[in-house]
């Protein structure tokens, strides 16, 4: 099968300033696939490279196996939905979706047939005529995917889309964006610093970091299984203890604490191991279900959460955050309780670096 | 044009770092193109004038008063430590000063009024210095020659309320009356651009802490409009120390400023290397004003 | 903004006392003149009858007329050339890198800058040697409308410039970039996107430069041959001589004429105004 993008040892030097870093990544036909990072990752001059807004300094860079080389914005298959939504302001909504198929030299008829259509899709046709400040953020990011969508890309770029949307109305239209691109099966790029949206719409996830990509997994494999120290912090909260390897399946947890887990790694190693506050569970002493890892502590701090309770639990291997459900068959326990915290070796990811 | 199908754009290939260069060079080649015309017209029409002016005012005159470029001397430069000279550009300093003082008392608290109104009065307001700024310069110089001339309506009233005549017109009172008139509206718009900017609630906590209007101001407002009271001030001398028009309308015989000497040089006493070495001189302290003010503006930004 | 408690009451009084005592004298010459204008006695200081005798005679004055039509040719044609040269300096300046810019950007501020009568002295200097090469060559070039327009597009282009980069500035990059992006290439986007987007600015820039021409005295007065005077600095020779009720009706009229220039420039920015709120957000 042809990839929709496939980039290979791509890097974009801005004077001295490496943006990214020899990239090489493969993104299937009809994927949703996301760039997450901090900014100043490379995550969009990434995407602006597929768009041809920049041109790499060097690789390969191709389009359903096209090579793109120096080709134009303008002359390459895909659309881009940006995070200022750049709608024209001097045309109306009907004029700003149609620009793409009028400079495509699309017939009349036609592009005032498959501009309704694209209206009817983000249920905006009733605006046709508004111009772009006269509509709400949410409608103006419809527009901005319905005048990139009405072109028929074979991938959509979107950069940050809905950054600028306040939370509730960003929640919908994440859910909009990927049922919309289950409809149209085309392949979604889409650039986020924000690490729930990713796990939310993506089919794969790219993290990227200092202009690298670190980790290029599902959703379920990033968080539960991050590869490096800088994944596991960036997405989700984890709790982050130094440790060492003593053999390939017990490592020594700083402050002493031996725990199970598995790892190729050699004896000696200097390693974090990295577990999520929701697979932490807190019973009384001497009560930590058999099989799992376990180190004693106590509660320094108790944070109601509503849905749950978040702990702070002192213990020789620092403070670990502890996310426990609020159900009434759950022990709620009061802070300077001295209990046992429990995870089971499953959850213990072994990062390096 | 018909296009093959299977033919590969010459540009779709892997980009290398050759390649790379070569479309930002592709990119600087267009820039420089659109910027082309413009740069040869400015290059024709005011940089080799801009040189010819600095070379004639080394040049030597013929005996007939005529300018021969030849035997290159500072003859000129040293006329501009003449006394005569001496006097006029310290009037014309003098003057500039005082324009500058003048305008910046009279626009701040107008400045400050129009900053403080609600937007929709506020804009009339605007328009409203905007239509002089705007206005024909000469037009609005010669309003005055009218008002002060000895049978102008100022001095009618003087006499009808058993006065005397009033007799300013050709004085330097008369220039630096026309000066202010008519650069005025140079220091109000952009005082009020500054002030207009500013966070009016930082005064507010400025009340809050001084607890007096008259500190609160000094402390905070002032500071804070600087950029305008800057921007308007240079906008005010720049244009005051070489004026001519001005003096030529409302000045007289013993009211020469660098201006209209500058011009009576080329025009009358056809000393064009003297001229010449006298525009320098104006044009290069009005660059250092300008350097100095984007030295300060880009401080205090 | 409760900027209203900011300021005591007399304060606020003495506040706005002071700003309309400002405007009453920045207006009350121009109404003056404007009054005195419509006076049908020959002696501008007595006053007798309401007349448009004055606005007659300037109409019938072939000086005046021709001074006029010099303006208009010098205004248009330095107008038109300097608005098409700067924006393009100003897309130039805005949105390319190239080698040398410093200096063009530099050269651009310049003239703005310069004071009008070193100026003024440049281009005297600048087209007397030039012709005295050229006539060495044969043909025989004198001062005239041509010098008088070359030499106020070389000042005007720098306003222009200045103006319609200020906008261009403003302008979302994203704007250049969506329309490349929905298959525009660079001259479509230009004429179909920045070109609209920024055209108030281009036509502001547009009227500065009309109100310069028309405004300016010291520069032309330099360059002007024999019989290309135009209205400014023949009234300037005028008025030196001494105040006529002519000179006031053409004043009045040169006026008005820059008023409804300002008319036009603030129906333009109303108009901005209205279309970039969006890309501004």
């Amino acid at each position: 099968m042809i990839s929709a993008v496939e980039l290979s040892g791509v890097s974009k030097h801005f004077d001295d300033l490496v943006a990214v870093d020899d990239l090489t990544l493969d993104i299937g036909d009809g994927e949703f696939f996301s760039l997450l990072g901090p900014s100043g990752c490379g995550k969009t001059t990434t995407l602006r490279m597929i768009a041809g807004f920049e041109f790499p300094t060097m690789g390969s860079l191709r389009i359903h196996g096209e090579e793109m080389g120096l080709l134009p914005p303008n002359k390459r298959p895909v659309n881009t939905v940006f995070q200022s939504y750049a709608l024209f302001p001097h045309m109306t909504i009907e004029q700003n979706v149609g620009f793409g198929l009028l400079m495509q030299k699309v017939g009349g008829s036609e592009i005032s047939e498959r501009v309704a259509r694209a209206l009817d899709m983000v249920q905006l046709s009733h605006r046709a005529e508004a111009r772009p400040d006269q509509l709400s953020g949410g409608q103006r990011q419809r527009i901005a995917l319905a005048r990139a969508l009405v072109n028929e890309p074979e991938v959509l770029l979107l950069d940050e889309p809905l950054g600028a949307l306040d939370l509730k109305l960003r929640q919908s239209m994440q859910i909009e964006l990927k049922d919309l691109q289950h409809r149209v099966g085309i392949t979604f790029i889409y650039v986020t610093h924000d690490q729930q949206e990713a796990l939310t719409m993506s089919d794969r996830i790219g993290v990227m970091k200092d202009g690298k990509l670190l980790q290029v997994d599902d959703p379920q494999a990033l968080y539960e299984h991050p590869k490096s120290r800088f994944v596991a912090d960036f997405i989700g909260e984890i709790n982050l203890v130094r440790a060492k390897v003593v053999d390939g399946a017990t490592i020594e947890l700083v402050g002493g604490t031996m725990v199970r887990a598995t790892t190729g790694l050699s004896s000696g190693l200097d390693v974090n191991i990295a577990i999520r506050p929701e697979r932490l569970s807190l019973n009384e002493l001497g009560e930590a279900p058999d099989g799992r890892n376990s180190i004693e502590g106590t509660v320094v701090r108790r944070v109601y959460h509503g849905d749950f309770f978040f702990y702070e639990f002192d213990t020789p291997a620092g403070v670990l955050e502890i996310k426990e459900e609020n159900r009434p068959s759950l022990p709620r326990y009061d802070e300077g309780s001295r209990l046992v915290a429990s995870w089971s070796p499953d959850a213990t990811t072994v990062v390096q670096d | 044009m018909p296009t093959d199908v299977d033919q590969v754009d010459p540009a779709q290939t892997v980009v290398t770092p050759e390649l790379e260069r070569d479309a930002e060079r592709a990119q600087a080649r267009r820039g420089l193109l659109i910027a082309a015309p413009s740069w040869l017209y400015l290059t024709l029409f005011f940089a080799i004038p801009l040189v010819i002016v600095f070379v004639y005012s080394f040049a030597s005159r013929s005996s007939t008063g005529l300018t021969v470029l030849e035997n290159w001397n500072l003859h000129s430069y040293r006329r501009l430590f003449d006394p005569l000279v001496a006097e006029i550009a310290f009037r014309s300093f003098v003057l500039a000063v005082a324009t500058t003082l003048i305008c910046l008392i009279a626009s701040y608290p107008l400045a400050y009024y129009m900053a403080t109104r609600p937007p929709r009065y506020r804009n009339i307001l605007i328009i409203l210095v905007m239509i002089p700024f705007w206005s024909n310069f000469l037009v609005r110089t010669y309003a005055w020659r009218v008002l002060l001339g000895s049978d102008g309506p100022i001095s009618q009233i003087s006499q009808a309320l058993g006065g005397e005549p009033i007799r300013i017109l050709f004085t330097n009172t008369a220039v630096l009356i026309g000066l202010v008139y008519g650069f005025l509206p140079f220091m109000v718009l952009p005082l009020f651009a500054a002030l207009d900017r500013m966070d009016w609630s930082l005064i507010e906590a400025g009340r809050d802490l001084y607890a007096n209007g008259r500190r609160a101001f000094l402390k905070i407002t002032l500071p804070l409009s600087m950029p305008g009271v800057i921007a308007g001030s240079i906008l005010v001398f720049i244009p005051t120390l070489g004026a001519y028009v001005t003096p030529a309308i409302l000045g007289g015989a013993r009211t020469t400023l660098l201006g209209d000497y500058i011009v009576s040089q080329f025009l009358s006493a056809r000393n064009q290397p003297f001229g010449s070495a006298l525009s320098v001189a104006v044009m290069s302290i009005m660059l250092l004003a300008t350097v100095i003010y984007f030295r300060r503006g880009a401080r205090t930004l | 903004m409760s900027q209203g408690t900011l300021t005591t009451a007399r304060a606020e009084g003495a506040l706005a006392s002071l700003s309309w005592l400002v405007f009453a004298f920045l207006y009350a010459p121009i109404v003056v003149l404007a009054v005195l204008s419509f006076n049908e006695n020959n002696n501008v200081g007595i006053w007798t009858n309401f007349s448009f005798k004055w606005y007659g005679e300037m109409f019938q004055n072939a000086a005046v007329m021709n001074a006029l039509k010099n303006s208009l040719i010098v205004a248009v044609v330095s107008t038109s050339v300097s608005t098409v040269l700067g924006t393009a300096t100003a897309v130039a300046l805005e949105r390319f890198r190239f080698r040398g810019q410093r200096v063009y950007d530099g050269l651009v501020y310049l003239p703005i800058i310069i004071p009008d009568v070193t100026m003024a002295v440049m281009m005297l200097l600048f087209f007397a040697q030039a012709f005295r090469m050229i006539s060495g060559l044969g043909p025989h070039l004198n001062f005239g409308l041509s010098t008088i327009s070359l030499s106020h597009i070389a000042f005007s282009i720098s306003f222009v410039a200045v103006v319609v980069r200020a906008k261009l500035g403003q302008l979302d990059p994203a704007l250049d970039e969506a329309a490349a992006d929905l298959y525009a290439g660079r001259w479509m986007a230009f004429r179909k996107v920045t070109l609209p987007l920024i055209a108030p600015a281009v036509a502001g820039g547009a009227l500065l430069a009309l109100t310069i021409s028309l405004d300016d005295v010291v520069v032309t007065s330099f360059v002007a041959g024999p019989g290309s005077t135009t209205l400014p600095v023949y009234v300037f020779g005028l008025v030196r001589r001494g105040v006529t009720p002519l000179i006031n009706a053409v004043s009045v009229v040169m006026l008005t004429a820059s008023m409804v220039l300002v008319a036009i420039s603030l129906v333009f920015q109303r108009d901005r105004g209205a279309k970039t709120s969006t890309a501004e957000e």
